[in-house]
């Protein structure tokens, strides 16, 4: 069997005129992989914290998302309840198996049944954590791991996602910052999911129908935990 | 995908009679450019981000090797496998070898072009694997047995009744006398039966917007969420994708995810917008359990180096089409192969042959506005033109328009000769044609006047005037009524 990998790369530099050991080619790619360097940043996000939050608001609003407020992490059990009961939905949900939110006061809603794992092709509705909210668009940003699967991002009808305040951030540069200082340079999670308000599409004559395959609901309960400044 | 490019002339006749299609083909005007118009004027980075997107692709294709060779090193190191094929036969091959290893019956697969161009579907179904597309559009056409007709927008070639008229036929497990009178009738009932099929698939293909050299993650850029399932639920995942959608950083990808989704749908940003890098790791509770990335080259390497480079700089947003009036009329089909519209015209000669394909960079006004909306600026008229006088070179063009060109250059070269011909066949024109302002028939000018009429001169010619004025000392010739 011929090399296709050697091949390929031959003709690509012969196109380039080039030679891997090139001189400095082999350094221009590295210095800029290594400067991660940033293009135009749009200046919409470059606000103070309070007025970042609300841009993130505003802007998931602007998608569908809908969002709701709490002082804290005790308020999200009852958060989740009423939203379920303000959609009519059945008082059941699938959380990640993260300790943060197997550790709220979820009995305190003792008609809401609560179970953690992946998704079921049966589960309505699902609760994760966010790692990110970036105000640019009203963009969340959820990594998979152990303690958070991807198929409770799409599986289930409904999605709730918990975010705190801190989380939030002005462009997408800024959220990948954060996710390089948590998992070390050049290290991404398995998947890493950008959200942009719930599933929809335009493939019948152009008109938006929500809920193409992923949720057709996107909510998200903010929580606030960096003070009314 | 087999071409018929070739038939280009015949097939345009063909869209242009076909009333279906022109009320469908209404709702890509305005379903896309005044969309795309006010994202482009919401964001006042927006240009500067076109000029970055450009800048980032061009130093991306001036290494392409080097990044390739840095993406596999991340995607190894990752647990998943590289595979570089150089062919679409090749690359088919190797998906149905990886699916064969899988002891798969049924694949799920995500919107992905370049599936399009392998071909992908026949050769699983021949080889008895059944493959089904997820992405609503592509799932419509995948009943019609049609290849896509938008590089975003597959079925936008089809009108809501032709759809129900569809489903109707292919899901005749339900009820006849359902409703299906609303678009969004049709969208539950499509998500209805294909949920059952994410779970069932042995194996989840998708296609990759986006390379990423600094981490091996594949990105998939998409509305519904159905790439997100076909990439989690089946235990082996594979990327399709072709050599040149690599890119350095996440910083590079995020300038050209802002122009992306903007001129593609008018939305600031699709609705998910997916990062992979391999299969499950340790302690996770899905996911799948092989990642493969698929590499193709089928002919990009052989666009590097040349004039046709820059159109590697494509991100398959599809707005030069949603503003090109030759797409207007015509719809996607007509161009015979994988990618229509502009882009088409430029790609579809490189890729498959001049031969195959010289028709295409013909179908053009030149109107430039392709160029204009392109997020990566790429100079697609140009390189039309390149292709044009290409294939006159190869004297490929109808003997009488080289013909004709041919006279036409003999006298070029002649001033003095072209001068008195103009003049007297200005004249002679004029004098033929004037009472009714129009020509609708011309002998050797068939080609131009079958489909639209050739404008009588109304006086002199350019030359006689432009000397004219030069004598009254005005230099210039006024703009004559
Ligand atoms: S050529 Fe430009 S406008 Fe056309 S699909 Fe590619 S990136 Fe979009």
């Amino acid at each position: 069997m011929t090399d296709r990998r050697a091949e390929i790369l031959g003709r690509l530099r012969r196109s380039l005129k080039a030679v891997a050991e090139t001189p400095g080619r082999g350094e221009a790619v590295q210095a800029r992989i290594g400067a991660k360097a940033r293009g135009p940043v749009p200046a919409r996000s470059d606000l103070p914290r309070r007025e970042m939050v609300t841009l993130f608001v505003e802007q998931a609003e602007a998608v569908a998302t809908s969002v709701a407020r709490v002082a804290g992490d005790g308020e999200v059990p009852q958060a989740v309840a009423d939203y379920l009961k303000g959609q009519n939905l059945p008082a059941e949900v699938r959380i990640s198996p993260d300790p943060a939110l197997e550790g709220l006061a979820w009995s305190e809603q003792p008609l809401l049944k609560v179970e953690s794992g992946r998704a079921r092709l049966e589960d309505a509705t699902s609760v994760t954590a966010a790692l990110a909210g970036v105000a640019e668009t009203g963009t969340l940003m959820l990594a998979s791991g152990p303690t958070a699967p991807t198929t409770l991002n799409f599986l289930p009808e409904n999605h709730i996602v918990v975010l705190r305040a801190s989380q939030v951030v002005g462009p997408y540069e800024d959220a990948w910052d954060r996710l390089r200082a948590a998992e070390g340079e050049g290290q991404l999670p398995r998947t890493v999911n950008f959200i942009t308000g719930p599933s929809r599409t335009g493939d019948i004559e152009q008109t938006i129908q929500m809920g193409a395959h992923g949720p057709r609901r996107l909510h998200v309960i903010l929580v606030e935990d960096e003070g009314q400044a | 995908m087999q071409s018929t490019s070739h038939a280009f002339p015949d097939n345009a006749r063909a869209a242009v009679k076909n009333p279906q299609l022109k009320k469908a083909l209404n709702h890509v005007k305005a379903g896309f450019i005044d969309k795309r118009a006010k994202a482009a004027a919401k964001l006042p980075e927006f240009e500067d981000l076109r000029d970055a997107a450009r800048d980032i692709k061009n130093h991306t294709l001036a290494h392409l090797d080097l990044y390739l060779e840095a993406y596999e090193a991340r995607i190894t190191e990752q647990g998943g496998h590289v595979h570089w094929c150089g062919t679409a036969a090749e690359a088919r091959d190797k998906i149905l070898e990886i699916c064969r290893a899988a002891g798969a019956k049924t694949v799920t697969k995500g919107k992905s072009m370049i599936a399009e161009e392998i071909a992908l579907n026949d050769h699983l179904e021949a080889n008895g694997i059944e493959p089904i597309e997820t992405d609503l559009g592509e799932y419509i056409i995948q009943l019609r047995k049609e290849p896509p007709s938008h590089i975003i927008a597959p079925a936008v070639h089809l009108t809501k009744d032709q759809i129900e008229a569809d489903f109707r036929d292919h899901h005749d497990h339900l009820p006849a006398e359902r409703n299906l009178e609303e678009p969004a009738a049709l969208v539950a009932e499509a998500r209805g039966i294909l949920r059952e099929r994410y779970v069932q698939a042995d194996v989840g293909i998708t296609g990759a917007n986006f390379l990423i050299a600094e981490n091996g993650a594949s990105v998939i850029v998409t509305n519904e969420g159905n790439g997100d399932l076909t990439q989690t639920l089946p235990k082996v995942h594979i990327v399709v994708a072709s050599l040149e959608k690599v890119v350095p950083t996440l910083e590079d990808v995020s300038v050209i995810l802002r122009v992306l989704a903007r001129s593609a749908t008018g939305q600031e940003f699709s609705s998910y917008t997916t990062f992979s890098t391999g299969p499950r790791r340790a302690g996770d509770l899905d996911g799948p359990e092989e990642y493969h990335v698929v590499l193709l080259d089928n002919g990009r390497s052989g666009m590097l180096g040349t004039e046709y480079q820059d159109a590697l700089r494509c991100i398959r947003c599809g707005a030069c089409m949603n503003h090109c009036p030759v797409y207007h009329a015509i719809g996607g089909h007509a161009y015979g192969w994988v990618y229509p519209g502009p882009i088409g015209a430029v790609l579809t000669p490189s890729l498959i042959g001049v031969e195959e394909a010289g028709h295409l960079p013909n179908a053009s006004s030149f109107c430039g506005r392709c160029e204009a909306v392109c997020p990566m600026r790429i100079p697609l008229p140009k390189m039309m033109r390149h292709w044009r006088e290409r294939e006159f070179e190869r004297h490929l063009t109808p003997l009488p328009l080289r013909a004709g060109l041919g006279v036409w250059a003999f006298f070029a070269r002649r001033p003095a000769l072209y001068h008195l011909f103009a003049g007297l066949k200005t004249r002679a024109l004029g004098a033929l044609g004037r009472r009714r302002g129009r020509f609708r028939k011309l002998p050797l000018a068939g080609g131009w006047t079958a489909h639209r009429d050739l404008p009588a001169p109304q006086g002199p010619t350019f030359q006689q005037l432009w000397a004219e004025r030069k004598r009254d000392g005005q230099g210039r010739p006024a703009a004559s009524a």
